[in-house]
C-alpha cells in the first residue's frame, strides 16, 4: 500500500501526440454537444466532461482490448477513449437506432458490449459492484482480464463503494478502481461530504494498493494507469487510483454552478490537460501549429460527419417500444 | 392573486412549516446551497441556517435511515430524494424501517417523516430519472402516498403530510414543476386522504392522480366537443384511498376510466379498477377500463410521447365504455402499440 504520486519519468510514453489528439477530440465532441443541446438536438440530461479528459484517455492507454470498462453518467470521454465509434456515440446523443445503444440509453449509458465497454450508469455507484462481478467471472474462468471502473469522488459516499472495495481487496480480484475526484458531487464539496477528503488513504484501509495521481497531467495518468494494470493482470489484487481533477463546467446542463467560485474554476482552468500537453510538445519540438492544426481539422471532419449521420438516422420505430424488455423467441 | 407554480408552492409548504415548528428538518443530496436539483428547497438553508436545512453525503439509504432516528428523537424531518430511482438505494431503510416502526412496537413509536420524491416523466429524461414507481410504496402497508396534481394542492397536501403522525412517501410530479395557477396558498389542517373532483359529469368518471390529472382534463374538455360530458376525480392520496369520493361518482355516472402514467401490470389503476367493480358492480354499464403507460422501462425523449398515455388514448378508453351496442369509432385516433 503506498500513496505518494508517481514519478512521471518512470516508464516512457510513446504516442504522446496521440494521447494529446484524443484528448482534443473528447473535447471538441462535447463542446459540440453543449451546442447541439442547446439547438434541442440532443434531449435529456447532458454531463459534461470537459476538463476531466486525461484521466479517460490515460487510463484507457493502459488497458488492452480484452479488458472491460464499467462508466458513469459522464460517460463520453470514457466511451470515446475506449474505442466507441464517434458517430455511434453522437447517434445515441441523439437518441437515434443507429447509436450505440440503439437510442435506448441517451448520453448517460453509452455501451458497447463489443468492446466490453459496459456502459455508462446513471446510478452513482452502480457500476461498481458491476465491475466486481465481472472481475470474479475472469477470476472463475481462469481468464486474465482486468477490469476497470469509473466513479466519482461522490459514490465514496454510498454503501456500494465499501462492500466492492472489501470484496475485491479480501478475495484479491483484478479491478482497477478508478476514482474521478473533481472535488465536488453536483453542488457538494467533498470536504462537505467526506470526514477523510484523502481518498487514496481512504481506500488503502480496505487493504488494496492505492495512491493518487494528478489527473490533470495525461502522462501521470496513463503511466500510473499502466502500472496498476501490470499489478492487477499479475494478480497482485486490486488497485485504487485516486484521479484528481475537475470539470470546467458545471455538473449538468442544468446546474447554475453556484457553489464554487469563480476563481477556484479559473486557477483549475489554468492546469487544463490539453493546454498543458500540447505546450509541453510544442517547447520539446515535438508538435509544430502546423501539425495541430491537422489535428483539429481531422477531429472536425470526423466530427461533422458524426453529426450529419446522427441527424439524418431513424429513431427506433415505436413498434420496437415494447421490444428487449424480455428474451425474445426467435422470429 | 399570483400566478404559482408547483415549485413555488412546494417551496411556500416547506418554508411555512419550518417557521411554524421548530421540529421540522429538511436535509437530502444538494439541496442547501444549491436548492435542489429542481430549486425546490431554494433558499431554506439562507433563510432557516444550516441546522435546519442541510446537504447530506451522496447515500440514500443513510438519509433515509438518519431521518427514522430523528424522528423517533422527536424531530419532524422531511428529506428529498433527487429523482425516483435514487430513492431505491433507500427502499432497504423504507420497506424495512419507516414502514414498520409503529407496527413493531405497537404504537410505541411514531415515524412522522416525509420523503418527497420527484416521479414519473414527460420531461425528456430517460430511465432512472422518470420511472412511476408509486406502486412500490402503496404496496407497502405503513406507508402513506400522497400526490398533488396542481400548485395549491402541492401546498396543502405537503403541509398535511408534514403534520401527519405517519411516515409519507410525498410523490412530486416533475413535468408539472413549472406548472402554474392562480391561487392562494391555504392549509387549514385538513388531513390526508380526501380525493376532489376536479370536473363534475354525468356520463362517465375518469379517475386520474398526479401527472395524469391534466391529461385526464384535457380529455374531459374534448369529449365535451363531442357531446361526452365527463367527470373528472384527482385522486390526491394514493394511500389512504378515498372511497368514498371514488364510489358515489362511479355509482352516479355508471362508467369509469382509470388513467395512470405507470406501466399497467399491477400498476395502481388495478387497485383503482377493483375497488370500483367491488363496490359499484350493479351501477356500472361497461367495464372499468385502465389507460397506462407500456410495461417497459421508460424510454429515451424521442419516444416517451409515444408511452405516455395522452389524450387519444384515454379517449380511445372511452370509446370502449359501451354506451351503444354499436361502437361508433368516434375516438378512435389514438397510438396504439
Ligand atoms: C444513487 C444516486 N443518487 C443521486 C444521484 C443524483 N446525482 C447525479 S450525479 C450526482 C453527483 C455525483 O458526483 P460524483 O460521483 O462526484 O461524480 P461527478 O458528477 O463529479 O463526475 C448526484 C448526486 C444519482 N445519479 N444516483
Ligand atoms: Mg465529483
Amino acid at each position: 500500500m503506498s500513496s505518494t504520486e508517481t514519478q512521471p519519468e518512470d516508464t516512457p510514453i510513446d504516442h504522446r501526440t496521440d494521447l494529446l489528439r484524443q484528448m482534443l477530440r473528447i473535447r471538441r465532441f462535447e463542446e459540440r454537444c453543449a451546442e447541439l443541446y442547446s439547438a434541442s438536438k440532443i434531449r435529456g440530461f447532458l454531463h459534461l466532461y470537459v476538463g476531466e479528459e486525461a484521466v479517460a484517455v490515460g487510463v484507457t492507454h493502459a488497458l488492452s482490448e480484452d479488458d472491460a470498462l464499467v462508466s458513469t453518467y459522464r460517460d463520453h470521454g470514457h466511451a470515446l477513449a475506449r474505442g466507441v465509434p464517434m458517430d455511434a456515440v453522437m447517434a445515441e446523443m441523439y437518441g437515434k437506432a443507429t447509436g450505440c445503444s440503439r437510442g435506448r440509453g441517451g448520453s448517460m449509458h453509452l455501451f458497447d458490449v463489443r468492446r466490453r465497454f459496459y456502459g455508462g450508469n446513471a446510478i452513482v455507484a452502480g457500476g461498481l459492484p458491476l465491475s466486481v462481478g465481472l472481475a470474479l467471472g475472469d477470476v472463475m474462468s481462469g481468464r486474465r482480464r482486468v477490469s476497470a471502473c469509473f466513479f466519482g469522488d461522490g459514490a465514496v459516499a454510498e454503501g456500494e463503494f465499501h462492500e466492492c472495495l472489501n470484496l475485491a481487496a479480501l478475495w484479491q480480484l483484478p479491478v482497477l478502481f478508478c476514482c474521478e475526484n473533481n472535488l465536488y458531487a453536483m453542488g457538494t464539496a467533498l470536504n462537505q461530504a467526506q470526514a477523510v477528503t484523502d481518498l487514496a488513504l481512504r481506500a488503502s484501509s480496505y487493504g488494496l494498493t492505492s495512491w493518487p495521481v494528478d489527473g490533470m497531467d495525461v502522462i501521470a495518468v496513463a503511466e500510473a494507469a499502466q502500472r496498476a494494470v501490470e499489478g492487477v493482470r499479475a494478480g497482485a489484487g486490486p488497485c485504487f487510483l485516486e484521479l484528481r481533477t475537475y470539470r470546467f463546467r458545471a455538473h449538468s446542463m442544468y446546474d447554475p454552478d453556484r457553489y464554487r467560485d469563480k476563481e477556484e474554476i479559473e486557477r483549475w482552468k489554468q492546469r487544463d490537460p490539453i493546454d498543458g500537453l500540447a505546450a509541453d510538445l510544442r517547447a520539446h519540438g515535438e508538435l509544430t501549429d502546423d501539425e495541430l492544426s491537422g489535428i483539429e481539422e481531422g477531429i472536425k471532419k470526423e466530427l461533422d460527419q458524426a453529426v450529419a449521420m446522427a441527424e439524418t438516422a431513424p429513431v427506433e420505430p415505436v413498434e420496437d417500444l415494447t421490444r428487449f424488455v424480455y428474451a425474445e423467441r426467435p422470429r | 392573486m399570483a400566478a404559482t407554480s408547483m415549485a413555488q408552492a412546494l417551496n411556500a409548504a416547506l418554508r411555512d412549516a419550518l417557521s411554524e415548528n421548530e421540529r421540522v428538518l429538511v436535509f437530502g443530496e444538494d439541496v442547501g446551497q444549491l436548492g435542489g436539483v429542481f430549486r425546490i428547497t431554494d433558499g431554506l438553508t439562507a433563510q432557516f441556517g444550516e441546522q435546519r436545512c442541510f446537504d447530506t453525503p451522496l447515500a440514500e439509504a443513510g438519509i433515509v435511515g438518519y431521518a427514522v432516528g430523528l424522528a423517533m428523537g422527536g424531530f419532524l424531518p422531511v428529506v428529498e430524494m433527487q429523482f425516483d430511482a435514487f430513492a431505491y438505494p433507500a427502499f432497504e431503510q423504507i420497506a424495512s424501517h419507516v414502514a414498520k416502526i409503529r407496527n413493531r412496537t405497537r404504537g410505541a413509536l411514531s415515524i412522522p417523516m416525509v420523503i418527497r420524491v420527484p416521479y414519473a416523466g414527460g420531461i425528456g429524461g430517460v430511465e432512472h430519472h422518470c420511472d412511476s414507481s408509486e406502486v412500490y410504496y402503496v404496496a407497502t402497508p405503513g406507508l402513506k402516498v400522497v400526490t398533488p396534481a396542481t400548485p395549491a394542492d402541492a401546498y396543502t397536501l405537503l403541509r398535511a403530510a408534514i403534520d401527519d403522525p405517519d411516515p409519507v412517501v410525498f410523490m412530486e410530479p416533475k413535468k408539472l414543476y413549472w406548472s402554474k395557477e392562480d391561487t392562494e396558498l391555504r392549509y387549514d389542517s385538513e388531513p390526508l386522504g380526501r380525493a376532489a373532483i376536479r370536473r363534475s359529469g354525468k356520463d362517465a368518471t375518469l379517475i386520474a392522480y398526479g401527472p395524469s390529472v391534466p391529461v385526464a382534463m384535457q380529455a374531459a374538455k374534448v369529449a365535451a366537443e363531442d357531446g361526452l360530458d365527463l367527470e373528472v376525480v384527482d385522486l390526491r392520496s394514493l394511500v389512504p384511498f378515498d372511497d368514498e369520493t371514488v364510489t358515489a361518482s362511479v355509482r352516479r355516472t355508471g362508467r369509469c376510466v382509470v388513467v395512470q402514467e405507470a406501466q399497467g401490470f399491477a400498476g395502481f389503476g388495478a387497485e383503482v379498477a377493483a375497488r370500483v367493480q367491488e363496490r359499484c358492480f350493479h351501477s356500472l354499464s361497461a367495464p372499468v377500463i385502465r389507460v397506462g403507460g407500456f410495461d417497459i422501462p421508460y424510454p429515451p425523449p424521442m419516444l416517451e410521447h409515444s408511452h405516455l398515455p395522452g389524450v387519444d388514448r384515454v379517449l380511445d378508453a372511452v370509446d370502449r365504455l359501451q354506451f351503444s351496442d354499436e361502437p361508433d369509432g368516434r375516438y378512435l385516433t389514438g397510438v396504439r402499440a
